[in-house]
């Protein structure tokens, strides 16, 4: 075991060939942008009204050239819903990544510890109970309601587990009994409902796109703009997380911040996401897998490559909603897994022994 | 320059309400060799290794030469004192490299770029003779290859403490023998210190400069590996009749006979004296 020089040609092979593996996963997170930017523009094309993609794409570059009912079809249907699907795909699947990492559970999605649970019951308040808050414009009361329980939730989670220390059974146990007692609340709010609120209610929960606006766009891209520059700030920490709690300490990083951060972020993320446009649920959970089987947990790569893989996925699944049925539009909620499990199977088969 | 030495006073240390050892203190573990934590189940060895690490909240002092280790942040403590778990992560889709760099990138007091934390975690695995495992994913190795793996995120860091929980307890022989063999090298060429939890004896016996045997919580022997694995020693902390004898290589051998009852009263006296 004797000490070798930097130098040495094992050095310099093992050197190289870290720098082959870091340009095939670059090379790997470029053709999911390929693959991301395709899906999205594919869902632009597809609709009930036949535009081409070149029409599309002259659309997009250059609105003056298109005729007025195209013009409006592509500016405030096609592209908001589409911009949506991407934004929310890529959301979900950032929030899951991070979920997935400090959870140390590769079952954990941004739902697990009750996020989405909460949203649905700020969803039940406002269309069921007509809970309101003053000077909201219309068509942001539901929302917003199921952004205040989502984050609300993380915050009493934070809360109790901080109680009690802040070990990961511990949160995952609370997420849970929270997961639990909001599917109480919404049940006993459904109890109630009129049949019209329930079915609205139902509707709400399968998740949809149909409820995209340019305002709520901004808003979910203002959120993953001010949360992406600090996950990928975190991403050697979160990487040396996967080797252990006690490894990562020891390394000289406070995993009790790192965790709580993380989870804020998380929070911010998915209840943004669950707000705008419903519970939509296996996004999360498996984008980081194909991830991960991509470009490994490394990350500066795993990140962005999870987020890349939601987007993706989100617009394809957008595209399966508005075709699967001809002439209806299905929530995208319900596509989602049958998109995305097919993806996953054959991802897995053809798992190559090396990272 | 003096070699480094780590002062432990009046350490109490557990979870929870649940104290695992309690006002503990030791003379100064000096670098240059290596401390071997010995002692049954439960006595209290991973607790104490733990709050050396900084991992347990311990009362009491740790002290470094002049800093008081217990008043460290966590970024302050591990910028001294590196620590390897007996736990190895599972079904992390890492390679041996990119682990031991994020030892590196991820640490406070690691190296600025990635250039240089590259260097250096290459020479880490070269050191322990698996950089051919650089390029390998973390499960797809043996679980010697991967004690090797967590060593090397250990070293990387060169540390003035190195904390190594039962390092060698997932390896075949030769492996435990290397390890060790590696572990006082370092200790020596280095000048750091070393404190090391096994549950082998004769291990701690060949290897360790020093031997401190725990027993619920508190030291029951403490010296060089003669004068602290004794017979009486086996008897009282084990509960076992045994004889150490020094082979004709020179080294402390252990032979066990048989297990004892709780009082041990039989073992001291038929256990033949030590040598």
């Amino acid at each position: 075991m004797s000490e070798l020089s930097p130098s040495s040609p094992a050095h310099d092979a093992e050197l190289s060939a870290y720098a082959r593996l870091v340009r095939r996963r670059i090379v790997l997170i470029g053709a999911l942008c390929l693959l991301m930017t395709a899906a999205m523009l594919f869902d632009i094309a597809t609709g009930p009204s036949n535009l081409p993609l070149s029409d599309v794409l002259t659309g997009i570059l250059h609105p003056g050239a298109l005729d007025a009912p195209s013009r409006v079809i592509i500016w405030d249907v096609r592209l908001p819903y589409a911009l949506m699907a991407t934004l929310v795909g890529a959301a979900l699947a950032l929030a899951g990544a991070e979920m997935q990492t400090i959870l140390n559970n590769p079952l954990a999605s941004p739902f697990t510890l009750g996020v989405s649970s909460a949203a649905s019951f700020g969803a039940a308040l406002a269309l069921v109970m007509g809970l309101s808050l003053p000077l909201l414009p219309v068509g942001w009361n539901l929302p917003v309601f199921a952004f205040i329980l989502a984050f609300g939730s993380v915050l009493l989670l934070q809360m109790l587990a901080s109680l009690r220390g802040t070990g990961v059974e511990t949160l995952v146990l609370f997420g849970i009994a929270l997961v639990f007692t909001f599917n109480a609340l919404v049940a006993l709010v459904q109890f109630v409902a009129t049949q019209e609120a329930l079915q609205q209610l139902v509707f709400w929960s399968m998740g949809s796109l149909a409820r995209a606006t340019w305002d709520k766009l901004g808003v979910l891209a203002l959120v993953l703009l001010a949360t992406t520059p600090f996950s990928l700030a975190a991403s050697w920490r979160m990487t040396a997380l996967r080797l252990g709690e006690d490894r990562a300490r020891s390394f000289g990083i406070s995993v009790r911040r790192l965790r709580f951060l993380a989870l804020l972020r998380v929070s911010l993320l998915a209840a943004t996401s669950v707000a705008f446009v419903g519970t939509i649920g296996f996004i999360g959970l498996v984008a980081p897998h194909i991830a991960r089987l991509l470009v490994g947990e490394d990350h500066r790569f795993f990140l962005p490559a999870s987020m890349l893989t939601g987007a993706a996925i989100m617009s394809l699944a957008s595209v399966a909603s508005k075709t699967l049925v001809p002439g209806a539009l299905l929530p995208v909620g319900i596509v989602t897994a049958l998109i995305g499990v097919p993806f996953f199977v054959v991802l897995v088969f053809s798992r190559r022994e090396r990272l | 320059m003096a070699p480094p030495a780590l002062r432990i006073e009046g350490l109490s240390a557990g979870y929870g309400r649940r104290r695992v050892i309690s006002d503990l203190s030791l003379p100064a573990i000096e670098g240059g060799g290596v401390t071997a934590l010995i002692g049954p189940n439960a006595a209290g060895k991973t607790t104490l290794l733990r709050s050396l690490a900084g991992l347990v909240p311990a009362r009491g002092s740790i002290r470094l030469d002049e800093v008081e280790l217990t008043r460290l942040s966590v970024a302050g403590h591990s910028a001294r004192v590196a620590y390897m778990p007996q736990a190895l992560p599972q079904r992390v889709a890492l390679t041996v490299l990119e682990a031991t760099l994020s030892a590196l990138m991820s640490s406070p007091d690691g190296a600025s770029d990635v250039a240089e934390a590259q260097s250096r975690a290459l020479r880490a695995l070269e050191r322990l003779g698996i950089s051919d495992l650089a390029m390998r994913g973390l499960d797809e190795l043996s679980g010697g290859q991967r004690q090797l793996a967590s060593l090397a995120q250990s070293i990387v860091r060169e540390p003035t403490v190195l904390l190594l929980d039962e390092p060698t307890s997932a390896l075949d022989i030769h492996h435990q023998l290397r390890v060790m063999q590696f572990v006082r090298e370092l200790a020596e060429e280095r000048g750091i210190i070393v404190v090391i939890v096994l549950h082998d004896i004769a291990q701690a016996a060949r290897y360790a400069t020093r031997v401190v045997v725990m027993k619920q919580g508190a030291v029951a022997a403490d010296g060089p590996p003669d004068a602290a694995i004794t017979p009486a020693m086996l008897a009282d902390v084990y509960k076992v009749a045994a004889r150490v004898e020094r082979c004709s290589h020179g080294f402390l051998q252990i032979m066990v006979d048989r297990a004892l009852d709780e009082a041990g009263v039989q073992a001291r006296s038929v256990a033949p004296p030590s040598t």
